[in-house]
């Protein structure tokens, strides 16, 4: 029992809690609402947040970010950072798109090409990112940060501003197309969350992005060649980064220069706020899940409620500073630059 | 004028201090001297505020005082001379000096460089060093800094109106021979103003300057000696006296090693400031010690076998096989293994479980593809486990929740399971209870036993003589001296000491 509430169990649980609470929150101001207007309201059973098709909803909504924030977790282990996600999501989606029609502009031919294409974009524009960060030992956020001005740009010259349409109902079909009420790019989405489940609990690769994080003094004295590493996690975070392109595109149809706008905001607030600490070398997969749940959950109940989005960015802006507060020993450090 | 009275200071697991009586005459230099541990530096804390004592008191003129930290021992005249690393490299010299006082200059939030550089030029020339007192002190010479130190202690002459009592922690130890003779000279004129207490390992050198000095050895006082009865000999065996227990450090188990291979071979391999010529010979089940005082060189040897560092002068062979580049990778898959002396930083990951950790310097042996194989991995902890007698509810436990005992256990298993044969150990026990360092040096034996050849930092003197086959002592990254130590005839503590310091 004493264990179940020690300071550790307790922030490794307090993620999981908050999205419950969240989840129990939006439906008492409904109600408040409802009753208010003089409508009938039974609390839980008839809250139009807490229903399936409402759970849909935050779900797409969720499913792009969820994709980028499990790249940058892999970053955030391993004690650094990557800023380039919203260039690369634009690019790979962009190139994407056009490849797409190029190559048949429909699913059932050799278009589906496109997709492996988009993932091995955005790998090469992470690595090029890890090679920038280690070859000429420029600091991550610093290098990853105009890597992604760079990508932005690039997305805006292949472009020119315009929107790239992307009908093929197949394609579509990752909206369109539900099982169990929910769409197939929730399926494909929980799938792509599995494997990354798979690359950091089973692979040398990911064992290593702990190594790393955790101490990377040793790590180096363990014979581990820190500097692969480091590229291959910026590479990986790249097919991550296009992955959610890929989700972005099959959302709403379309690519363009500002496919990736907003990512990078909502998937490391969503990582922090899951538990994945900053400094390195605890978090993983599944914390970012419950984070990417509690930053959409948080998006939609204000809407559903019927609060302006700007105080959502403010409630996320403090969320952000309250799990970092809660997950940092202040007693451990002294100093923090 | 300056007292300590029986002083006590604890941490836990050590008692620093035990009951210390300590006084500073005015315009007294006293000496400080002891081996690695002896409570040198706790005491230096405690006398500029760093560390508040548990029991005893401190007086300046008789007056009882309590200091909180060290701005509130300045204000009372006690100033520290730190070693050069104090100075913030990117920042002028002037700004160095009066970094934290700098209210003097400041009119309506800004500071005036004028007179700020005017009164830096002041402390400077106290301290004889003609330099623009807005140079950054990064362009400095060590020797410059060390001045600079005292330049920046010294303004508080100015500050406060008493006596001073200057702290001076291994001042000489960066600075040529003529470099060392001008400070003293500059020590012997500012007397007429400040008491000084100096902590050196070269005892010639305190010698010559002080007028006092404090023998420290386990934490207490053991001798004070004026300067005219003072006998080198004699102090560096009031330092060191002490009983062994032979069976303590395993003697009897102690095999001859195996000659004819070499597992590690440096001849006359230099770093610039850290070692000099040094060549030995790693056999197989040899333990070999490096011997020194702390910044002999130790360390940087260690380190430059396993690859973290690259000399700058002289060959390293593993195996027979010449090394022209250094990593840590390339030395690791020789069989080279490291356990560095701060645990917590460089020899476990916390947050990782004991069997991650265990696996770490070996993952290519458990992975196909990059897909690991947890289930090996585990297997292999757990025979670990039992073998070392580790004590941890299971494998999947984070490592950095065990002692520090077990921890060390892990970072051995670590190396040895990957089949590592040869050993370096920087401070293995440090920090350890006696048990945990029973069971250590019962591993080092274990280790010999089947072949591993180990280079050993050893955490005290004792240590070192118990466990080894061959000692080297170093001083100032030179080597001094090479002992061979069968059971019976091994050195005493005193011959080490004699080539220390």
């Amino acid at each position: 029992m004493k264990a179940l509430l020690s300071r550790d169990s307790l922030l490794k649980w307090a993620p999981v809690l908050v999205l419950l609470v969240l989840m129990l929150t939006f439906p008492i101001f409904e109600m408040l609402n409802d009753l208010a207007r003089g409508k009938e309201h039974l609390y839980l059973l008839d809250s139009r947040f807490l229903s399936v098709r409402n759970f849909a909803r935050i779900a797409i909504a969720a499913a792009p970010a969820l994709m980028v924030a499990l790249g940058v977790t892999f970053i955030i282990i391993m004690g650094s950072i990557d800023l380039s996600m919203e260039g690369t999501v634009s690019v790979s989606a962009v190139s994407f798109a056009y490849a797409f029609i190029a190559l048949g502009g429909t699913l059932a031919s050799w278009a589906w090409l496109a997709m492996p294409l988009a993932l091995v974009v955005g790998a090469a524009i992470g690595m090029l990112n890890g090679l920038v960060h280690v070859k000429l030992k420029i600091p991550s956020f610093m290098a990853s940060l105009a890597m992604g001005f760079v990508g932005t740009g690039f997305a805006l010259l292949l472009t020119g501003g315009e929107r790239v349409r992307v009908d093929d109902p197949i394609f579509r079909s990752l909206l369109t197309v539900r099982w169990f009420n929910f769409p197939i790019m929730i399926y494909v989405a929980g799938a792509f969350l599995l494997l990354m489940w798979f690359v950091q609990t089973r692979t040398t690769l990911g064992r290593n992005f702990y190594a790393v994080g955790g101490g990377e003094e040793l790590a180096a004295a363990s014979g581990l060649n820190v500097s692969r590493v480091r590229i291959l996690g910026f590479t990986l975070a790249g097919v991550c980064y296009a992955m959610g392109g890929l989700l972005a595109v099959g959302k709403i149809g379309i690519a363009e220069t500002v496919t990736g706008a907003n990512f990078m905001f909502v998937s490391i607030t969503a990582v922090v706020v899951g538990g994945t600490a900053l400094w390195g070398g605890i978090g993983g997969v599944f914390n970012t899940l419950i984070g990417v749940l509690i930053v959409f959950v948080i998006n939609n109940g204000m809407v559903v409620i019927g609060l302006p989005s700007y105080i959502q960015s403010a409630v996320l802006g403090a969320l952000v500073i309250l799990a970092v507060v809660l997950s940092t020993d202040r007693k451990a450090i002294s100093f923090v630059k | 004028m300056y007292e300590l009275q029986k002083v006590d200071k604890k941490f836990p697991g050590v008692h620093a201090l035990k009951a210390v009586d300590f006084k500073v005459g005015r315009g007294e230099i006293v000496g400080l001297v002891g081996e690695n541990g002896a409570g040198k530096s706790t005491l230096m804390k405690v006398i500029y505020g760093a560390y508040q004592p548990d029991g005893g008191t401190i007086s300046i003129d008789g007056k009882t005082m309590r200091f909180q930290n060290p701005r509130q021992a300045m204000e009372h005249g006690i100033g520290m001379v730190f070693q050069e690393q104090s100075l913030i490299a990117n920042l002028t010299v002037m700004e160095n000096i009066f970094l934290g006082f700098e209210k003097q200059f400041v009119r309506f939030g800004v500071i005036n460089w004028k007179a700020m550089a005017a009164a830096a030029r002041h402390q400077l020339a106290k301290v004889k060093l003609d330099i623009e007192p807005s140079t950054i002190t990064a362009k400095l010479s060590f020797a410059q800094r060390q001045l600079v130190e005292l330049a920046k202690v010294l303004t508080l002459e100015e500050r406060i109106d008493g006596d001073l009592v200057i702290l001076l922690d291994e001042p000489t130890s960066v600075l040529a021979r003529e470099e060392v003779q001008l400070l003293f000279k500059l020590v012997r004129d500012l007397t007429t103003r400040a008491s000084f207490v100096f902590v050196s390992h070269r005892m010639e050198e305190v010698l010559e300057l002080c007028d006092r000095v404090y023998v420290m050895k386990d934490g207490a006082v053991v001798d004070v000696v004026a300067q005219n009865q003072a006998d080198i000999d004699a102090i560096q065996h009031k330092m060191v006296g002490r009983e062994v227990d032979k069976r303590y450090y395993r003697e009897h188990k102690q095999k001859p090693y195996d000659a004819d291979k070499v597992l590690v071979s440096m001849q006359q391999a230099s770093i610039e400031r850290k070692y000099h010529d040094i060549s030995f010979d790693l056999h197989p089940g040899e333990v070999l010690c490096l011997v020194g005082t702390e910044g002999s060189g130790r360390e940087a040897i260690l380190r430059t076998i396993v690859g973290l560092e690259r000399p700058s002068a002289g060959r390293l062979a593993i195996k027979g096989q010449r090394l022209s580049r250094f990593s840590a990778r390339q030395a690791v898959a020789k069989g080279v293994g490291y356990t560095p002396r701060e645990r917590k930083i460089e020899g476990i990951v916390g947050g990782m479980t004991v069997f991650e950790n265990m696996t770490l310097s070996q993952l290519h042996n458990y992975a196909r593809f990059g897909v690991l194989r947890v289930g090996d991995e585990k297997r292999l902890a757990r025979e670990w486990i039992e073998r070392l007698a580790i004590k941890t509810p299971s494998e999947m436990k984070d490592c950095g929740g065990l002692s520090g005992g077990n921890q060390q256990k892990v970072v051995l298993a670590k190396w040895r399971s990957g089949g590592s044969d040869i050993m370096l150990l920087d401070h293995p026990t440090r920090g350890l209870d006696i048990g945990a360092k029973e069971d250590v040096y019962e591993m080092i034996r274990d280790m010999s036993d089947a072949g591993v050849g180990i280079v050993l930092v050893a955490d005290t003197l004792e240590e070192s003589i118990g466990l080894a086959h061959t000692i080297i002592v170093l001083k100032d990254g030179v080597a001094q001296k090479r002992f061979d130590c069968t059971p019976d005839s091994k050195p005493s503590l005193y011959d080490l000491v004699h080539h220390m310091i």
